[in-house]
């Protein structure tokens, strides 16, 4: 993208954003489009950054790449993949139109994320419009950056709420020498003991997934990827398959599974009711097996048991309880993905003042809104 | 640095109404506000810059914590957090009218949690007693300032510490779970948990390096890594300067992430050599330290690769550490030199910008320009994996004139960093020394946003407020010694 075509895309945003900033209508942010049903819903007008496209800065040696928020997700791991580099955090596209701005914007990532870090960890700085259609750019293209607050790393998660993302400059990984995959039965409270124990070792330990029914002692099937150098692979793959009893998965099936894990594609998530609701969890890692009522016998867990997937009834009172019992245990629960048939206008996420320890960021967060949108041109609530 | 004269009436009834009110929460040894109790807290690590505050105040509880500032936020007086004093910016410099808010007390490491490789601690706690206290578990913590045998935990939330192992482990902000802290209100917070994400925005990404602006920590739950079964390093000598910082590039383009990747020049290579006889080829004009951890197979085949690498790059001598015994005499230089600067001059200044890989040639071949326009020695030794830089500029403080120039050196190098596609501050802070530079690198609306974050935690600007953040009027004037083409930086503003 030219320099001059860059400027008028960037003046029509801000036309646009200065405009709804006016008229106090709120701007809904969309890139592809490919996570709409993720979040609070809304009906606003759409501010699209589709158009605003183009890898801008990419020195493989720097181990960055800069892109426009309308690049195409697949286009950028292509270019990653020419040469030997990834996305190390496996962001899900959730579709082929799957953009670098939705993807910031959602703070989603995949199997990897236990291994290497959370998607707000690879950004290193971005630049961004505000609610007054400022230009404004933070952070930096270096690994180190500690000059003001890291602005940047808001954005991850933020579900378009505070800024547009116009650009941002993202951390890539060499792709690992190697990777294999190994599979093997066992119960839920066993998969979580090994894995955390497992995690404590300088084991290359890459991902993890765990798919049965929700009772401690019900048997499923726990894949674990490997990924590092040749000789840790080869070595831990050993290890590991002789103390767990797992047997090596062939190479295209280990990349369809962790492929159609990433995606949602794996047969529990595809077979979501019309009136049923996904629920995610986030727990921390000494969670063990919990006890849910009211909800699906199938259970996928990933991350080593910290992010879990489960199905169940879409009323508040089952979203109230799973809450409970993950705030219990330091964690929390969303509605992930409902039904067509439940009531779009449903609260997706655990708010703020429902954890006693995060109470008082509630005012901090709303000031913050402020302080980038006085106007409440972002104001979209689709994340509260 | 001279601060301009404080109204000593004043700061005397300010000291005396602040003292009265925070008696009675405090242990007798908690309050200090006689001269030659507070002189030890008037500068932190960057002694360039001093202070002397009202009071220091050292709690050893939350709860403490959490009256204090009460107590500060009901009677207006600005509150400077410190930890253990080792930053390097003035980022716990007092302010005249202002409280020291000493964590140091705060020093217990709650828990540890071999299972989930977490552990709770206080922050007061030393870097490096974190990784001491687990290391029995074959467990450590991975982020290693160079100070870390002395600085807190604490401290190294606020300033997103580093080190050399942050290329493959990563700072402070990827290594840390969850911080807890009080605002200035008094209100306790969490920010983050032990789960892998938590409601809201991501408000513990603006926490954390936040220089102690938005809230003072009083617990930090950092992750713990498997311990490496071993580490070896490579000992690679460069007749050319520009050969030795694309070997840098070349390694990481090759696809390999060192557990460490460091850089020294031959100013610096003689300077350590003297003091520290590890037997480095002091005909080189750089040296670069590669190490590789992990299990005995990974390195093995790591250390092929990069040697490989060196060898394509130019590298005109290569060492390969045999032993742990030779691994950490090869470090040791590194590990020294900055004790070695302060044998070849009465001071030295330490710089810490950062820049993209590719133009470390380039910014060295600029400092030593910069050497001779200023008149003044600098040795370069830096973290050259991620590109930052930590030239040492060599003066004598008792000359007021060489103090100026290394300023202006260290300015230079900074502008040319940001010039150059990086940044101000790598890993020590903005503080108060680097606040003008901050007018370089960042833009009014970039300043004004971090105001808004600012006033977001912190409405009445009580929190180390003269840190970090410049002012709109600062800025014009440090932009005012550098009118471009005529064009004035900032017409609007008035001019005093």
């Amino acid at each position: 993208m030219s320099p001059a075509d860059s400027q008028q895309h960037i003046e029509s945003f801000r036309k646009q954003i200065l405009e709804a900033a006016q008229s106090k209508t709120p701007l809904s942010i969309e890139g592809g489009g490919t996570k709409a049903w993720y979040g609070n819903p809304n009906s606003f007008s759409k501010l699209s950054t589709k158009a605003y496209s183009g890898i801008l800065d990419y020195q493989p040696e720097e181990l960055v790449i800069t892109a426009c928020a309308g690049t195409l997700l697949k286009e950028i791991e292509r270019v990653l993949s020419e040469k030997n580099q990834m996305l190390a955090f496996e962001p899900p596209h959730f579709g082929e139109g799957a953009t670098l701005g939705g993807v910031i914007a959602a703070g989603l990532a995949g199997p990897a994320r236990i291994s290497v870090g959370n998607l707000r960890d690879f950004v290193l700085g971005a630049r961004i419009m505000d609610g007054k259609g400022q230009d404004l750019s933070f952070g930096g293209k270096v690994m180190k950056n500690v000059a003001g607050y890291d602005v940047s790393r808001l954005m991850p998660g933020s579900l378009g709420t505070l800024a547009l993302i116009l650009e941002a400059s993202v951390k890539v990984l060499p792709k690992p020498a190697a990777s294999t995959s190994i599979r093997c039965q066992m119960t839920q409270a066993a998969a979580l003991q090994s894995l955390n124990e497992s995690a404590g070792q300088p084991l290359p330990l890459s991902a993890s997934c765990w798919i049965g029914k929700n009772q401690a002692d019900s048997f499923g099937e726990l894949t674990i990827r490997l990924a590092g150098a040749e000789a840790a692979v080869y070595a831990a793959k050993i290890s590991l398959c002789s103390s767990l009893n797992a047997k090596e998965l062939d190479t295209k099936e280990a990349e369809a599974f962790w492929s159609n894990l990433r995606e949602q594609q794996l047969p529990d998530f595809t077979s979501l009711a019309a009136d049923e609701t996904l629920y995610r969890l986030a727990l921390p890692a000494a969670c063990g097996s919990l006890e849910l009522n009211n909800m699906s016998d199938d259970i996928i867990l990933e991350w080593h048991g910290q992010e879990r997937w489960l199905k169940g009834l879409s009323d508040d009172a089952t979203f109230n309880a799973l809450k409970k019992i993950a705030s219990a245990h330091g964690g929390h629960a969303m509605r992930f993905r409902q039904g067509s048939n439940v009531n779009p206008a449903n609260q997706r996420f655990t708010q703020l003042s429902e954890q006693s320890h995060s109470l008082a960021l509630e005012p901090i967060q709303t000031r913050l809104r402020a302080s980038f949108d006085p106007s409440g041109v972002f104001a979209t609530h689709r994340l509260p | 640095m001279v601060a301009p004269p404080p109204d000593l009436a004043i700061i005397s009834a300010l000291q005396t109404k602040l003292v009265a009110a925070l008696r009675p929460i405090l242990p007798e040894d908690g309050l200090l506000w006689e001269p030659e109790d507070t002189i030890p807290y008037e500068c932190d690590g960057l002694a360039a810059y001093r202070r002397m505050p009202l009071a220091v105040a050292l709690p050893e509880t939350e709860a403490q914590v959490a009256q204090i500032l009460k107590i500060c936020h009901a009677m207006n007086i600005p509150v400077v957090p410190r930890g253990s004093g080792t930053g390097l910016s003035g980022g716990a410099m007092p302010i005249s009218q202002g409280l020291v808010l000493s964590l140091a007390k705060l020093k217990k490491i709650v828990s540890i949690d071999p299972f989930t490789r977490t552990a709770v601690v206080q922050p007061g706690v030393r870097n490096l007693a974190i990784s001491e206290a687990v290391a029995h578990l074959g467990l450590y913590y991975a982020p290693d300032p160079s100070s870390q045998i002395a600085c807190s935990i604490g401290g190294n939330v606020n300033e997103n510490s580093g080190g050399v192992h942050c290329l493959k482990y990563g700072l402070t902000l990827h290594n840390v779970l969850r911080v807890r802290a009080v605002l200035m209100n008094g209100e306790i917070v969490e920010f983050g948990g032990l789960a892998p994400d938590a409601p809201g925005l991501d408000l513990m990404s603006v926490m954390i390096g936040s220089e102690g602006m938005l809230a003072v920590v009083t617990e930090v739950t950092v992750k713990l890594v498997p311990k490496p079964k071993l580490a070896r390093v490579i000992m690679a000598s460069f007749d050319d300067i520009e050969k030795g910082g694309n070997a840098v590039a070349a390694i990481i383009a090759a696809g390999i992430i060192p557990a460490g990747l460091e850089m020294m020049d031959k100013a610096t290579t003689r300077a350590v050599e003297e003091f520290v006889h590890a037997g480095y080829d002091l005909d080189a004009e750089a040296i670069l330290l590669c190490e590789s951890d992990g299990t005995p197979e990974e390195v093995a085949e790591e250390i092929e690769r990069m040697t490989e690498v060196l060898k394509k790059a130019g590298a005109s001598g290569i060492q390969i550490s045999r032993d742990e015994a030779e691994r950490l005499k090869f470090w040791s230089g590194r590990k020294n030199a900055f004790p070695a600067a302060g044998r070849l001059a009465a001071d030295y200044y330490c710089m810490d910008g950062t820049i993209p890989r590719r133009h470390i040639a380039t910014l060295l071949k600029r400092i030593q320009g910069m050497e001779k326009k200023y008149g003044l020695g600098c040795l370069n030794v830096f973290h050259a994996g991620d590109g930052n830089m930590h030239p040492l500029i060599l003066f004598n403080g008792a000359d007021q004139d060489e103090w100026h120039r290394a300023e202006d050196f260290g300015s230079e190098i900074l502008e040319a960093c940001v010039e150059l596609g990086g940044t101000i501050t790598g890993e020590h802070g903005v503080g108060i020394e680097k606040i003008n530079t901050m007018c370089i690198q960042f833009g009014e609306g970039e300043r004004e946003s971090f105001w808004g974050v600012k006033n977001a935690f912190d409405p009445d600007k009580l929190l180390n407020p003269d840190k970090a953040i410049p002012t709109l009027n600062r800025c014009a004037e440090y932009g005012r010694m550098r009118v471009s083409k005529g064009i004035l930086p900032h017409p609007e503003l008035e001019r005093f």
